[in-house]
């Protein structure tokens, strides 16, 4: 059995998913020990020193020092799960990115109560964006078209595309409030922040297709959670995200890309 | 108050040596030292993170400030007179400095009013930018302080006679410790200044 | 010593001869504007239990459309108005309210007033053997303000913009922009002035008031978790004010402290100078927050001790390792409060602070939980209803704590942030924890301040489906969390694929809370009625140890018939050679 099942835990989607779920399990493990531990003991005294069978106390209690043992046995599993995994697992997370040549890089920007979802088009670099140009239907990013670097940029609303098997850098931000990026399949979580351009990177190792076939329903998706209250919105403001194969990616970016340019880049509709 | 129910109001409990209003002095003077040290750390988290931050002296009067500074720091003169002329026993002596006290108070609280209304109308508000903001807010709750404290000692300037008859250790000890507030009032001036005005 | 002890005080009242022992006090003075601790102590306790059964009232409502999103409510559907609820089904906007509203009232209008407002105010004096507090008018005046603050936050469900919908952290910009928080904020400035009075009461009184022979390792574990708790109180608010403060000006005075430049809202830019930074406000608040955690566990704890060795007939086991960590505890919350934030964009170093402090916090609490349990061993244990409550607390807490870990370390918590597991998590320490421990005091007490017994068989009753019902409500949470479902959904996460498969366990969670209301009936029940039929007893009815059993019950104004003075620590239960199974601490050597 693997940590997911035994957790319960949504379909593991990401590379680096794997070994925060085995954290999680060992941390659960440790836990149960602990309270099957205790919980016996617990049961055991109330039976054995009830009133009628144990009418007088002995006021000494407890003189072994096997609690003292056991507290050190947990200090010790929590250094353990502290410093040789949570910590590495986490400098992975947030100082060890992939090389920006070799990722897919995508703005998210949180809004109430939508992601607004920003690709950099093929010179891979995001064009300027001006608050003063923001509209709520036709350029709710408010991306400036003069900016030729601009020009290639494509946008999608509620629709994250990614290419399964390399590494994706989301730069994550919001306009108004406070909003929480959730991939339950992927294992990320981060807020988004306005004010504020928060990287986060993962995996996919999964394809849309393929998680559709293991789950036998053809019109699954992966989600988007948000998870930071937002507003009155908050529970409906669910994107979707699509893991293509290599090839599927290309020929959706093309799309995009074709129709971008027909519409001058303001294309929000797929 | 059901006074004959509580021992250590006037004199310190043998063992902790201290009276009941001296530690309770102490403690609400260090939730107000978590009070404005919260005030400043979030002064300087704004600043830090603020694009554009104006400098002090260029929107604010200097001089104007300074002459707050030395008013204050000598009504904290005379309030220690005050405190001392009542171990001298002396009443009339500790009448006039701790009035000079409060008068200093006032003195504070006129100079902070022209300088607001100021700002006020060169309009320059709270909603101007964070530096306003934080220098109303900082400066607003320091001028409640004052306020609060001249009305402490206001209180202890009239009712200082019948004390007087009843028991002046309880007068002493009390004036002791609203002068410990007035001298934190005091001090937390002396930060402000220098954050708000010069740097 | 007897003699300096009593000099000040008659020199004092001899001075001006006005005190209250002087004349009979008339109604208004007895009950309402009381300085006596005892009042003031059960004007907080009752004012927190209504307080308590409210906010678990918005609860169960909000339960109805969790486990039946879009399904007009029945019954009071209707009673709430168009607004609020169109057509018996609550909006969006309503079930924000409710969600923030409980937070708020649970934390800072139910357990905190009743854990150190009532029980503390209450028992603290007697068991140090003080005659009142040391600041009796400060006392009543916290109170007083604790009353206007809990009665403007129920005001704003009526106000304009309705209650706060920000949930109870008011995480701005959010809570700048959204309506109903300015009158959040003005109730909480007067909430958190009262916990700085009372805490500087407590305080002062615990050191100054101690009778003769009440050194500070005589004392019972509760006045330790009442003395530490009130140094958090005293330390931890300020931060939170000031944040109250900035806030207020935000939504007031237009500026932008929580407001970073160029938010546009719905379309349309927001009018505000800008600069600002939203993440001060999560610092100020957390730095406040999770101390204030500790203030909801430590009276309860505190609590525990007492029952626990008043019913195993045995003393404290590790009383000693007890009071170190629980002093280490409330140092150590101070610096932990980021774990709240660590999916803020935090970087490698500062989570590998948090998340060990975190780690490091846990010890303490293992400690203390380790200790109470081992103190069952060797006893005699009494299965009274106070034992019950007393006994549910501990594997529940341990639940409750043991769940705090995985959200300790970050790599984990990045699963479960802001999930139903940090809602499970944290119930399993304040609802089947820290509230159970409450029900222990109160029936514990109950026999001091009244001078009658709370019927057992309704308290065992109300133990049992409480009880199950608490598990009943919360343990589903776990899996609602590790499956990702968010808290703080309106529909309970009925939109979502990855929930679709443990939504069921909203309805198992809705009809425990729902057995579990109307359980709390046979409580209060019991309690009035106990208070006019209730078994009559004497001063100690417990066989208790502790000097709050030596006053006559109820106590008089002045607490003691005579001076008392303590002899030995608090626990000297079945004693080697001794004629009874307990020895007062008042009890002459
Ligand atoms: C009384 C209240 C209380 C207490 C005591 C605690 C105790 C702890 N809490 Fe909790 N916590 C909250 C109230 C509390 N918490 C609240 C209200 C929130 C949410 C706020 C919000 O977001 O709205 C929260 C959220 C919260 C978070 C943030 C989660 C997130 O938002 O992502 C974290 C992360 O570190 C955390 C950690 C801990 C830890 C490590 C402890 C430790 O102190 C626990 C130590 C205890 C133990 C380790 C138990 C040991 C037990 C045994 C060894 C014996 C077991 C035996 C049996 C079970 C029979 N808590
Ligand atoms: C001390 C704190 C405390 C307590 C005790 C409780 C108690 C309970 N809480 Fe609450 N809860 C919070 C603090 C607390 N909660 C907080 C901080 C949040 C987060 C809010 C946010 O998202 O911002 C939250 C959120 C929260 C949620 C998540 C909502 C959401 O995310 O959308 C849920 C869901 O079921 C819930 C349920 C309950 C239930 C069923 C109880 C029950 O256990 C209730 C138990 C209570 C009783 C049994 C009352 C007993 C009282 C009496 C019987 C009085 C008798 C009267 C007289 C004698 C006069 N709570
Ligand atoms: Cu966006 Cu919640
Ligand atoms: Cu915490």
């Amino acid at each position: 059995m693997n940590a997911q099942k035994l957790l319960f835990l949504p379909e593991l989607a990401s590379k680096h998913g794997g070994d925060l779920d085995r954290l999680t399990l060992y941390v659960h493990i440790l836990m149960l020990i602990l309270f099957v531990g205790w919980a016996v003991y617990f049961v055991l005294a109330l039976v054995k020193f009830r009133a009628s069978a144990n009418p007088v106390a002995n006021p000494d209690g407890v003189q072994s020092h096997a609690s003292s043992y056991i507290e050190v046995a947990v200090v010790v599993a929590e250094a353990i799960l502290l410093l040789g995994f949570s910590v590495p697992l986490w400098a992975a997370r947030v100082d060890q990115f992939p090389a920006e040549k070799d990722a897919v890089r995508v703005r998210v920007v949180g809004q109430q109560f939508a992601w607004n979802i920003h690709y950099p088009g093929a010179d891979g670099v995001f064009g300027k964006t001006d608050i003063n140009l923001v509209d709520a239907q036709s350029n709710p990013l408010g991306i400036d078209k003069k900016d030729p670097a601009a020009a290639d940029d494509y946008t999608t609303v509620n629709q994250l595309h990614l290419p399964v098997n390399k590494p994706a850098i989301v730069y994550l931000s919001s306009m108004d409030v406070i909003h929480g990026f959730g991939l339950q399949e992927m294992r990320v979580k981060q807020d988004a922040i306005p004010g504020l351009v928060t990287p986060v990177w993962f995996e996919p190792t999964v394809t849309s297709d393929d998680m559709k076939k293991r789950k036998g329903d053809d019109k699954w998706s992966y989600e988007i959670s948000c998870a930071q209250l937002c507003g009155l919105g908050h529970y409906r403001m669910r994107g979707y995200v699509v893991i293509d194969s290599a090839e599927q990616y290309a020929s959706w970016t093309a799309d995009q890309a074709k129709a971008a340019a027909e519409s001058g880049g303001d294309d929000e509709w797929n | 108050m059901s006074a004959e129910l509580i021992p250590y109001i006037t004199e310190a409990r043998p063992d902790t040596g201290l009276t009941n209003g001296k530690i309770g002095i102490w403690c609400f003077l260090a939730s107000e030292v978590m009070l404005f040290g919260a005030f400043f750390a979030s002064y300087i988290v704004l600043r830090t993170s603020a694009v554009e931050w104006p400098h002090g002296s260029s929107i604010l009067n200097v001089p104007l400030a300074t002459v707050n500074t030395v008013v204050l720091i000598s009504s904290s003169v005379t309030m220690v007179m005050a405190w001392a002329s009542l171990m001298r026993n002396d009443l009339s002596k500790y009448r006039l400095f701790l009035g000079l006290t409060v008068m200093f108070g006032f003195c504070f609280l006129g100079i902070k009013t022209v300088e607001y209304s100021a700002k006020f109308e060169h309009g320059l508000l709270p909603s101007t930018n964070n530096f306003m903001a934080i220098y109303f807010i900082m400066t607003g709750l320091h001028g409640l302080h004052v306020i609060g404290g001249m009305i402490v000692n206001a209180y202890f300037l009239f009712a200082a006679p019948s004390y007087w008859e009843h028991d002046r250790e309880l007068l002493a000890n009390r004036v002791e410790n609203s002068g410990l507030f007035w001298h934190f009032v005091d001090l937390v001036w002396i930060f402000l200044f220098p954050i708000l005005y010069l740097l | 010593m007897e003699a300096r002890h009593e000099s000040p005080a008659h020199k004092h009242a001899a001075d001006h001869g006005h005190g209250h022992a002087h004349h009979e006090p008339g109604f208004l003075e007895k009950y309402i504007f009381s300085t006596d601790h005892k009042t003031i102590g059960l004007q907080y306790a009752v004012t927190a239990l209504f307080f308590l059964m409210f906010g678990f009232t918005l609860m169960m409502m909000m339960r109805w459309q969790l486990a039946y999103p879009g399904v007009p409510m029945p019954l009071i559907g209707g009673l709430l108005g168009e607004a609020r609820m169109p057509g018996g089904v609550m909006t969006p906007d309503f079930y924000n309210e409710l969600g923030a509203m409980h937070g708020t009232i649970m934390v800072f209008l139910g357990v905190v007033p009743l854990g150190v407002g009532g029980f503390g105010n209450y028992v603290l004096p007697l068991q140090i053997g003080a005659k009142d507090m040391a600041f009796p008018r400060l006392n009543m005046i916290s109170y007083q303000f604790f009353f206007v603050g809990g009665v403007m936050m129920m005001a704003t469900f009526f106000m304009p913009g309705g209650a706060a919908q920000s949930g109870w952290t008011s995480y701005p910009p959010l809570s700048d922009i959204n309506p109903g928080q300015t009158g959040w904020i003005v109730s909480m400035i007067f909430i958190i002035t009262s916990s700085l009075l009372g805490a500087i009461n407590f305080i002062v009184t615990t050191i100054q008031l101690r009778t003769k022979g009440m050194s500070f390792w005589r004392f019972p574990f509760f006045v330790w978790a009442q003395f530490v708790t009130s140094f958090l109180l005293l330390l931890a608010f300020p931060p939170l004010e000031v944040g109250a403060f900035l806030q207020l000006m935000d939504r007031v005075a237009g500026s932008s402290f929580f407001l970073p430049s160029g938010l546009v809202v719905s379309g349309q830019i927001l009018p505000v100078a800008g600069g600002g930074n939203p993440l001060l406000w999560q610092h100020l608040f957390w730095f406040l927050a999770h101390p204030e955690v500790y203030v909801l566990i430590l009276p309860a704890m505190g609590i525990v001790a007492e029952v626990l060795t008043n019913n195993t007939r045995k003393p404290l086991w590790g009383y000693t390792a007890m009071v170190y960590s629980i002093i280490f505890l409330g140092f150590m919350s101070f610096i932990v409060w980021a774990h709240h934030m660590f999916m803020t964009g935090m970087g490698s170093g500062i989570a590998a602070f948090f998340q060990t402090t975190t780690m490091i916090i846990s010890v303490p609490s293992v400690v203390i939980l380790a200790a109470l349990f081992l103190s069952l061993w060797g006893g005699s244990i009494r299965f009274t209803t106070p034992m019950l409550f007393a006994l549910a607390f501990l594997p529940m807490f341990g639940i409750g704590g043991l769940t705090g870990l995985p959200l300790g370390l970050t790599s984990s918590d990045i699963q479960l942030h802001d999930t139903y597991y940090v809602i499970g998590h944290f119930h399993y320490v304040v609802a089947p924890g820290t509230v159970m421990a409450f029900f222990a005091g109160l029936y514990y007490w109950f026999p001091k301040a009244t001078g009658r017994k709370m019927s057992e068989t309704l308290g065992k009753a109300h133990f049992w489906l409480t009880f199950i019902c608490m598990n009943g409500v919360f343990m589903p949470m776990f899996w609602l969390g590790l499956a990702g479902v968010s808290r703080r959904l309106y529909d309970g996460g009925a939109s979502y694929a990855h929930a679709q498969h443990v939504l069921w366990l909203n309805g198992v969670s809705s009809w425990s809370a729902w057995i579990m209301g109307a359980a709390q009936l046979l409580f209060i029940f019991n309690f009035f009625w106990s208070m006019r039929r209730g078994e009559k007893v004497d001063r100690n009815p417990w066989n208790a140890t502790t000097l709050e059993w030596e006053a006559p019950s109820p106590p008089p104004h002045g607490n003691f018939v005579k001076d008392v003075v303590v002899y030995r620590g608090p626990y000297d239960y079945s004693p080697r050679g001794y004629s009874s199974d307990f020895r007062p601490q008042a009890q002459e050597a």
